[in-house]
């Protein structure tokens, strides 16, 4: 088989869900940190989003598996710690995606810019923590519906 | 005998170890659902940073144990936690307290690690670091929301003070461990971290209108593992029944 291109590989990878956050790719969340050919064996160096992160695993199997798809045998995943991930890191349009999907997308003021269903902006935290490690539980007072904000790290 | 560095080490994944596994007692049994998941989740981050303290010892050690070998087939005198993270959960008070006097200490250390002459050691540091600020954003809310409470939730912070201060002392005592990894530019001295503790402590246990008590005895033993309190097997024995029973289990 002819080698496919790193490019076709990134693009390959944008297809692959996040297995919490389905709407976004893991390129999309930014851990794909390196794609590259060694000798016959490619190389994808992904880094978790947080350490304890149970998903971690699912998506390094999910990338394998994807990729064995597109028919490519010699596959090495490493995890790559440095530099740690950040939510600087999502994608123009994982976000957009993100706020489509009902989660208010991570903004350097600690804080969702409104509520993604009604867009109002007088929100408030409910809890730090949400339903996996990188959400937040955050409200809106004008439509009183929940959300989930998605940490900024 | 053991080189300082693998011994450094597990007192770095066996706190988060320790401490991770204590917090994950709650899970499903936390007196609100919000404080649930903070208290799982926080437990995860914890786990996951244990994962890469006790990956890289088993590394050092170079004797083919893994972070599992090392978690779950040690006997309690092989650990090297602080006592204060062994210490049982007892109420919802005492644990806040716990987690906030310990991630003080954390966040601090963590922040000079990350610029330690280890470079594994650096890495693991910056990406606990990220996790570690925001449990002391909770666990210092928390602990001043509790404290300056109603009269009922400042009487158990308080009682939970009272309880832990004792244990506060053994963060920031150096021994001979301590010593190799400051002249080798790995770690920092840990008495040289209370001043910078302290000012976060303080003022918000002042805010938290609760007194910190007199004397400065402190209870030892963790971090060397010659006096472990009798909590610690307690929960070894739960947490490592599985892998013992089953040495070959696997999802």
């Amino acid at each position: 088989m002819q080698r496919p291109t790193t490019d076709q590989i990134w693009e390959w990878l944008d297809a692959v869900p996040d297995p919490e956050i389905p709407v976004i790719s893991v390129v999309d969340l930014g851990i794909i940190r390196d794609v590259r050919w060694e000798n016959d064996t490619l190389a994808v160096a992904v880094t978790p989003t947080y350490s304890g992160c149970p998903a971690t695993s699912v998506i390094s199997f999910d990338i394998d598996k994807a990729l064995r798809e597109h028919g490519l045998k010699n596959i090495r995943i490493e995890t790559q710690i440095s530099p740690a991930w950040t939510t600087d890191w999502l994608s123009k349009k994982g976000r957009a995606k993100l706020e489509d999907y009902g989660i208010a997308a991570p903004r350097a003021a600690g804080g969702p810019e409104h509520c993604p269903r009604c867009k109002s902006t007088d929100v408030e935290k409910i809890s730090q923590f949400g339903s996996t490690p990188c959400k937040a539980q955050w409200r809106c007072c004008s439509c009183l519906e929940p959300f989930d904000y998605f940490k900024c790290i | 005998m053991t080189s300082p560095l693998f011994d450094f080490l597990l007192r770095q994944g066996d706190n988060t170890l320790v401490l991770g596994h204590r917090v994950s007692e709650w899970c499903g049994v936390s007196p609100v659902l919000e404080e649930d998941i903070a208290l799982a989740n926080t437990a995860l981050d914890m786990i996951g940073q244990t994962q890469m303290w006790l990956g890289y010892a088993g590394e050092v050690e170079g004797k083919g144990r893994t972070a599992d070998n090392l978690a779950y087939l040690r006997e309690a005198w092989d650990f090297r936690n602080l006592l204060l993270l062994e210490r049982p959960n007892d109420d919802f008070g005492v644990t806040m307290m716990r987690q906030f006097l310990f991630d003080a200490f954390h966040v601090l250390i963590l922040k000079a690690l990350e610029s330690s002459s280890d470079t594994r050691i650096a890495e693991i540091a910056a990406k606990s670091l990220k996790e570690a600020t925001y449990h002391l954003e909770r666990s210092r809310e928390t602990v001043i929301g509790l404290g300056d409470g109603t009269a009922e939730s400042n009487a158990k912070m308080q009682a939970a003070l009272d309880l832990l201060w004792p244990y506060v002392g053994e963060m920031f005592v150096a021994d001979d461990v301590d010593a190799a990894m400051v002249k080798e530019a790995i770690a920092p001295d840990p008495s040289t971290l209370r001043e910078a503790w302290d000012a976060i402590v303080l003022p918000s246990l002042s805010e938290a209108t609760l007194t910190v008590p007199e004397g400065d005895f402190t209870h030892k033993g963790g971090k060397n593992g010659t006096r472990h309190s009798e909590h610690l097997g307690h929960m070894l024995a739960q947490m490592q029944i599985l892998p013992r029973s089953y040495p070959d289990a696997s999802w």
